[in-house]
């Protein structure tokens, strides 16, 4: 059983929702990354999931896609992305890893190359924003070759159809976008999410996390009513960015990203079943 | 192995998953699947509707004011001293460029669609100002995304937007420029989806818009063919065009690539030069990749980023090109070539010296290119050049460049 599907089941025994908070690799600093991943886990992660930087970062809000411009001015890479995992994996042999990212860069790396190298550093899934099942043939092999998930999204547009051909190339989880938009954007519509979570599992018997839109305690509380997991990504990174950018050092960056997490984990677990 | 090359099939790409061999493609968010399967079912049914090629056919004589001219520059060729060149004048159409032949046809898809709003990307501006055009004329909401560094650069085109009604947003992300404009379009097409139809400026973006425009485009070869053999007795022997995204470019060999007598040029912008990096060719000096929706040419680095690229041109400024174009490379039907800032330039004002057209610095590329290339054939040959838009949009750069203040 994969890291994912197993973090899943236990969490379901205990009746809890996951708890999955989204960084970029290299924000604000590429020494931070991994400090900041236990520093996650140690405050209620259950599953992280790694922003691979890009330069053309499509599908992110403002917020994100700043984090991605510092990440790639820090340099940062996939195979930093990659690398962050490794490490991680030295102290925390547990808690899932999945990369969230674009095309293009995995396509540079090579399928193969990639999936040996992810396997390799004890990655667990990819989300690749911009590969839709009509695309995602060449990588799903490799993926699935070393045992790696394949995370997809479902979107408010997904037809019924669509979301059976997803179901049919997905693993781990389903990634439910909340909202038509970017990350970071608008305002959740809890009802509107429980309806489309409720479609999708029509189709699958995968859990279903939500994100996009999620940004504190109470938001996280309406959607873990109805999903399996809640996905944090705009609010944190803010939380840091804003604090650096009020003179404070980048410890007080990292605290004030992990002391919303923890906000965020009470708001999660208030409706633990 | 053999050593037989199988004969591309030109009239059949893309194929049903929009893949013009291992190009193009949808490579998009989840969010805009279904709207692009609604347009591509929509687009395939309206294609073989006699009453929708009427209705474009009409806009494109009465309101474009096609067909457009195939003008032999006389006195220019002349002076070349080789082959007879002829100006396919796109700059002729209304809004000065060739993007109106595509805006006019998925302006009228989005009318059929009973969208209230449309988006556009612009570098140069024209295909905004196109975009902005049609709008105005059809009362639907416009909206431009602009790269801030074109803003400043096409100061002219910004106001023309503005006066024909349509908001013009600057995008500071990335290089603030052509690319990080469609990557805000699409951001806002995914937020918007249902009441918005995002015209795409040239045939890059995910399936079906290469095709859609390429057919839309296609007017330009269709009309030069008929032309060059009323004209000259014969079909050209070269075809020469400049490739940004490449869409004046597909417009004009398209037609013409069953003609294996006609050879055909891509010039893309080798701005300070393509050993220097600071240039706009991902055919000449990139590598396959994914942006934008589609596989394609893309001019990126180690680690797969998208880099940052340099033209003279705002509208050639672009690190991808169509995926058809990846392909006709890679077949060796077109050949893709470059003309760098300084011999575009030295084009522009040979062509405005010698002819009185003043050219776009995008089809300046082709110009200058054209030049050398008639210089090695002979006056029995003729070489027909996409003059793909009007220069006055570029008045200002030029004039900076002289070192000239208004």
């Amino acid at each position: 059983m994969s890291r994912i599907a197993g973090r899943f089941e236990q969490l379901a025994e205990e009746g809890r929702k996951a708890l999955i908070p989204y960084i970029v690799v290299g924000d604000p600093r590429l020494e931070v990354t991994v400090p900041l991943m236990h520093a996650l886990v140690a405050n209620g992660a259950d599953i992280l999931e790694l922003g691979v930087p890009f330069s053309d970062p499509m599908s992110e809000g403002p917020v994100i896609q700043l984090a991605h411009e510092r990440a790639l001015a820090n340099g940062a890479s996939l195979r930093d992305a990659l690398a962050a995992v490794r490490e991680f994996r030295e102290k925390d042999d547990t808690t899932p890893v999945l990369l969230m990212g674009y095309a293009n860069p995995v396509e540079h790396m090579g399928h193969a190359v990639f999936a040996d190298a992810a396997a390799e550093a004890g990655l667990d899934a990819l989300l690749t924003v911009d590969i839709p099942p009509e695309e995602v043939s060449g990588i799903n092999t490799e993926l699935q070759r070393v045992g790696l998930d394949n995370i997809f999204l479902v979107a408010p547009t997904t037809p019924d159809a669509r979301i059976e051909r997803i179901a049919s190339e997905a693993s781990g989880f389903i990634y439910y976008v909340s909202l038509k938009g970017v990350t970071g954007a608008g305002h959740l519509d809890a009802d509107d999410v429980a309806n489309h979570v409720a479609r999708i599992r029509k189709h699958s018997s995968l859990p279903v996390a939500v994100g996009f839109g999620i940004k504190d305690a109470s938001s996280a509380a309406s959607v873990a009513g109805v999903a399996d997991g809640v996905v944090v990504g705009s609010a944190l990174i803010r939380a840091m960015a804003d604090t650096l950018e009020s003179g404070a050092d980048i410890q007080s960056a990292q605290d004030a990203a992990v002391g919303l997490l923890a906000e965020i984990r009470e708001g999660v677990d208030s409706v633990t079943s | 192995m053999t050593s037989d090359v199988k004969k591309p099939n030109f009239g059949a790409v893309p194929d049903a998953q929009g893949r013009f061999g291992v190009y193009g493609g949808k490579y998009v968010a989840e969010t805009l699947m279904s709207a692009l399967d609604e347009l591509e079912t929509l687009y395939n049914r309206l294609k073989e509707d006699e009453s929708f090629q009427r209705e474009l056919d009409e806009d494109l004589a009465r309101y474009v004011g096609r067909p457009s001219p195939l003008y032999e520059a006389r006195r220019w060729s002349k002076q070349v001293g080789g082959a007879r060149i002829l100006l396919k004048r796109e700059d002729l159409n209304h809004t000065g460029a060739h993007k109106v032949n595509n805006t006019v046809g998925q302006a009228l898809l989005a009318k059929h669609m009973g969208k209230k709003r449309v988006i556009a990307e612009t570098g140069a501006g024209q295909h905004g100002v196109a975009t902005a055009t049609i709008a105005a004329r059809l009362g639907l909401e416009c909206q431009v995304f602009m790269g801030e560094e074109d803003v400043r650069r096409q100061a002219l085109n910004v106001y023309r937007m503005k006066l024909l009604g349509a908001e013009v947003i600057p995008v500071k992300s990335g290089s603030r420029t052509l690319k990080d404009a469609m990557n805000e379009a699409m951001r806002d097409w995914v937020t918007y989806v249902d009441e918005t139809f995002y015209i795409i400026g040239t045939v890059a973006g995910p399936h079906p818009y290469p095709m859609l425009v390429r057919d839309f485009q296609c007017v330009i070869g269709r009309e030069a063919r008929a032309q060059c053999l009323d004209y000259t007795g014969k079909l050209p022997d070269a075809l020469v065009a400049c490739v940004g995204g490449g869409s004046n470019a597909i417009g004009l060999f398209h037609p013409f690539l069953e003609d294996e007598s006609v050879a055909m040029y891509g010039v893309e912008a080798g701005g300070h030069g393509v050993s220097t990096n600071q240039h706009a060719a991902p055919l000449t000096a990139g590598t396959p990749g994914v942006l934008h929706g589609n596989r394609t040419y893309l001019m990126q680095d180690a680690d797969g980023q998208i880099m940052h690229t340099h033209s003279v041109s705002a509208g050639l400024d672009y690190p991808g090109v169509g995926p058809e174009h990846s392909w006709l490379k890679d077949t060796g039907r077109v050949n893709y070539v470059v003309a760098n800032d300084d011999e575009a330039l030295r084009a522009f004002h040979t062509l405005t010296r010698v002819e009185g057209i003043m050219p776009a610095l995008e089809s300046s590329h082709a110009l200058a290119y054209a030049e050398k290339l008639a210089a090695t054939m002979s006056p029995e040959q003729s070489i027909v050049v996409n003059l793909s838009g009007r220069g006055d949009k570029d008045i200002h750069t030029v004039a900076q460049i002289d070192g000239i203040e208004f």
